[in-house]
């Protein structure tokens, strides 16, 4: 090869398995590891289900892995191990407050109630088996765009699921589950993966019209105003959720989606503007005028003003923790607020200190520049779309639940991503990596197929150079 | 598109730095001011849960942490609680801490800087925490004698040992049972603490250190110190000691106790008013010496300085600004003159130990569990009050006061006591003050002591130094003599 030749850089397609199976063992190591720890530190001795757990996540972690090797060699090799870390650590520090809540129990002679982490290990399975339908049935993303307003239909009608008398219930102020079968649902975390799917699939379409320039004001180009139509669509529905689900979270969750995806195909910020004003206004107005919202709002300016508040003692776990923590199974999660769901991190934060923190932080950073990466390698507009909208979406609701719990932003009930417990979120968020998996096999795949070329036929090929 | 897609990851980079950001802040800079509050049980919980060092007399504890099956794991117990209480103080789940349990926290605690290199060998070898040992230099048998001795009565007793400043005895009664406040039963201690406060005759305020008295004619040893230190008086000086000493600028004179004068002498020597005790000597003689003087001779005892500031002690008072009738009743420990019992011990203390008044102090030593001493205390001189020479005049006047004035029941077989008696009063409505303050032997002292009793539950006439305070005193000098 002439040197003329190379002036374009040829990226070399890799299959990354390899890597991606290392990074696995790591994640599982990890995970088990903590397990092992909480054992040691709580009960003396290594937990006799720890072959159970590891087995469990192991298997799991395996099959999804092999899955890839089959039917999605160019995927992301990241993304898988970083998922995988973080439900083990989840189901590791679930089962720890399950230890916690016991001898709570036991101290004031009670019966200790049912431990989540084998609900919790049991739904990673499930999740692991829906990620599976995802690689082995949607060979090609793009399908997905004929499903457009199925999928935004579908969206609607999970969102509204829990305001239908006798099925939804009111948890904590919001009404954002439902219950089937003697079962809790979140069904807001698939209307998110819907939403996504038909957000994009219409932006496909109107990508063009909404492009043009309306008025320019302060230097930027404004819409038409005949054109505001889905914004405002989308921002009545985001606040109705927020008026009747009283669900700022969620609400912020997807009204950012549209927006971020309506800003990526057009390519004016012009959009972003016009959504933050609304939403600023929605949210005002709901602060106004709901006590639930109002009462979030305190909590987060004066913490320490409720008696008992879920923030304060959140706070108080996390400064416990300090920058290196108390130490796996050494803290006191048991007594933070929703420790095991809403306010996990700060169980971490207590146990693992801001060190624990911010590598969990970083570990969800990694998902999400993936995702985005995953996004910009992806060679349809329907592809970008649902990459960027599915990694936002993690982003959005890392900043929305950590920023809440470490006293950032008002807290809502948004769900950890992979380590809160619940099981609708965790199925959900498998979903989600599979879809970018999906998308990524497709963006890192070599133009013209080729067959997957190893790192060693790579090194010799430069060798010979 | 992709320009828009990098754009938001840089977006959502600057969401999770945020993130980070705000966790730093959090766990690295507030987690102090979070971990201060009251309302912290992790704090609370793991502070109650250490393995707590023992408060040591000698080598028998008064307070120490035992194995407990319950969340806490221990249990701080006091052996004898109520005699030791104004010393050791509480240690509750609730209510926090008082005494040697708050001032030697980190110490007993094992959190003190000094045990860091401890607390990491501690973690290293998985050991739980340890909490060091805090040895007082209390002597049992003296605040035995000083807590019986004041049983049924509302008082207070301090001993020093003159020549260290050693607190041998610390009693203060009405007590209370430190035990009542450190019981893991949270119902039963919120219910104590209540009553305990609600309770008028205060028992959880230390009146050994924490309350002022008048002292009465114990103070008359501050104004003879300040007479023989001005060089114009010796023991032998005869001094102007009518029945009633008629003051400038008032029509109230000064009157003796008795109602009569000196020892039968208008005249008497200071020997001899320091023996009966003469108001109208000691009047005379303060306004002859001025107030200044009296007040300088006060602050070389240790008046208007906190000693044991620590545990909560207040300093004692001689007032300032005063006018002749005002300076004559001060010099005989009236007017504002306010003192703890604790200060009129420094005063036989320093007398006792050739005028050189010792800084008291209580911990002897502190040791972790594997008997390392990381703390000693060193005996430390706080002021020469008078010269050797005045202290030996002193000394041998306060003998006569034990052997033939206000002080015979002072006395102890076989030793010579010296000592001062002292009946202060406030108002007609309630009982005086009955104060002993001594020591002994007075060749070779080993014990100082002040007695001051608030309210004996007897007839008012019978109140006098002499009679009530003094046999109290002289226990608990037999108790450290060995007697």
């Amino acid at each position: 090869m002439s040197i003329a030749s190379t002036s374009v850089i040829q990226i070399i397609p890799r299959t990354r398995r390899g890597v991606e199976l290392w990074l696995l063992i790591v994640a599982i190591a990890v995970a088990v590891g903590a397990y092992v720890n909480i054992g040691l530190t709580v009960q003396d001795k290594i937990p006799a289900s720890t072959g159970y757990y590891a087995a469990g996540i192991g298997l799991l972690a395996l099959i999804a892995h092999f899955a890839l090797r089959y039917r999605a060699p160019y995927a992301d090799p990241v993304m898988l191990p970083c998922a995988v870390i973080l439900n083990g650590l989840g189901v590791a520090m679930i089962h720890r407050i399950d230890l916690g809540l016991a001898a709570v129990a036991e101290a004031n002679g009670r019966t200790p109630k049912a431990p989540a982490a084998p609900q919790q290990i049991t739904w990673t399975a499930v999740g692991v088996v829906l990620f599976l339908v995802v690689i082995l049935v949607i060979r090609d993303h793009r399908r997905l765009q004929a499903l457009t307003y199925t999928a935004g239909l579908a969206g609607l009608v999970l969102l509204v699921l829990p305001l239908i008398p006798g099925l939804g219930v009111n948890l904590n102020g919001a009404r954002i589950w439902i219950r089937l079968a003697g079962m809790s649902f979140q069904p807001g975390e698939f209307a998110k993966v819907c939403l996504v799917i038909f957000f994009a699939g219409y932006l496909v379409v109107k990508r063009d019209v909404l492009t043009l320039a309306g008025h320019r004001f302060l230097g930027l180009d404004l819409p038409r105003a005949r054109d505001l139509g889905p914004i405002l669509i989308a921002w009545a529905v985001s606040l109705g959720v927020l008026v009747f689900e009283s669900d700022l979270g969620s609400s912020l969750l997807f009204f950012g989606l549209f927006l971020f995806l309506l800003y990526v195909s057009t390519e004016r910020a012009g959009w972003l503007i016009i959504g933050g004003l609304l939403f600023a206004g929605g949210a005002y107005f709901a602060y106004q005028t709901f006590g639930h919202v109002h009462r979030r709002i305190q909590d987060w300016l004066d913490p320490f003003s409720i008696d008992g508040g879920q923030v304060a003692s959140g706070l108080m776990g996390q400064a416990w923790g300090g920058v290196l923590g108390r130490g796996l199974g050494q803290g006191r999660p048991e007594l933070t607020l929703y420790g095991q769901s809403d306010m996990i991190i700060s169980s971490f934060a207590e146990e693992l200190g801001l060190t624990g923190v911010i590598a969990i932080i970083l570990i969800y950073t990694l998902i999400i520049e993936r995702g985005l990466r995953t996004a910009l390698g992806c060679r349809d507009i329907f592809g970008k779309l649902v990459a960027t909208g599915l990694a936002m979406s993690f982003a959005l609701q890392v900043f929305v639940i950590v920023g809440g719990v470490t006293g950032l932003i008002p807290l809502t009930g948004l769900a950890t991503p992979f380590m809160a417990l619940g099981g609708t979120s965790l199925v959900a968020n498998w979903a989600i990596i599979a879809l970018l998996l999906r998308i990524s096999d497709q963006a890192r795949r070599p133009q013209t197929p080729a067959a997957p070329v190893s790192d060693e036929t790579i090194a010799m090929a430069v060798q010979k150079q | 598109m992709n320009s828009a897609i990098r754009r938001l990851a840089v977006a959502a980079i600057i969401l999770m730095l945020a993130l980070m950001a705000n966790s730093t802040y959090l766990q690295a800079f507030r987690a102090g001011e979070l971990n201060g509050r009251n309302d912290n049980r992790r704090v609370r919980d793991s502070q109650f849960s250490i393995d707590r060092g023992p408060i040591l007399i000698g080598n028998t504890p008064i307070a120490e942490s035992e194995a407990s099956k319950d969340r806490f794991q221990f249990q701080r117990t006091y052996a004898s609680g109520p005699a030791y209480a104004p010393v050791t103080g509480y240690y509750s789940y609730l209510y926090g801490r008082g005494g040697i349990e708050l001032t030697q926290n980190a110490e007993l605690n094992g959190s003190d800087p000094s045990m860091a290199f401890r607390r990491v060998v501690d973690v290293l070898t998985n050991r739980r925490q340890q909490g060091a040992s805090v040895t007082l230099t209390l002597n049992a048998a003296a605040q035995q004698a000083a807590y019986s001795g004041l049983a049924g009565k509302t008082g207070a007793v301090v001993a020093l040992e003159p020549k260290t400043g050693k607190v041998l005895a610390l009693v203060s009664r009405p007590s209370y049972n430190p035990n009542e406040l450190a019981s893991h039963d949270l119902d039963k201690v919120a219910a104590a603490w209540k009553r305990l406060n609600a309770d008028d005759s205060k028992p959880m305020s230390n009146r050994a250190i924490k309350e002022l008295y008048p002292p009465g004619s114990t103070f008359k040893l501050v104004t003879a110190a300040a007479a023989l230190s001005s060089g114009k008086y010796t023991p032998e000086t005869k001094v102007n000691s009518p029945a009633q000493l008629p003051l400038p600028q008032t029509t109230v004179p000064l009157v003796n106790e008795n109602g009569q004068n000196c020892g039968g002498s208008n005249n008497a020597t200071l020997t001899i008013a320091l023996r009966y005790s003469c108001n109208t000597a000691f009047g005379s003689v303060g306004m002859d010496l001025g107030a200044d003087a009296m007040a300088e001779q006060a602050a070389k005892f240790g008046f208007g300085e906190r000693q044991l500031p620590e545990l909560g002690a207040v300093a004692s008072q001689f007032p300032g600004d005063l006018n002749a009738p005002q300076t004559a009743q001060s010099a005989i420990g009236q007017f504002d003159v306010r003192a703890t019992p604790l200060q009129m011990a420094m005063v036989a203390a320093g007398i006792a130990n050739q005028g050189d008044v010792m800084k008291p102090y209580l911990v002897q030593n502190v040791k972790t569990a594997d008997l390392k001493t990381v703390e000693e205390t060193k005996p430390e001189s706080l002021h020469q009050a008078v010269t050797p020479e005045v202290a030996a005049q002193l000394t041998q006047m306060m003998v006569d006061v034990v052997e033939n004035g206000t002080g015979k029941p002072g006395r102890i077989s076989g030793v010579q006591v010296a000592g001062k008696t002292g009946t202060a009063q406030t108002s007609k409505d309630r009982p005086p003050f009955a104060w002993f303050t001594a020591f002994a032997p007075a060749n070779d002292p080993k014990v100082a002591v002040a007695v001051m009793i608030e309210d004996a539950n007897i007839p008012r006439n019978d109140i006098a130094g002499g009679t009530l305070a003094a046999p109290i005193a002289k226990k608990v000098m037999e108790a450290v003599l060995g007697q």
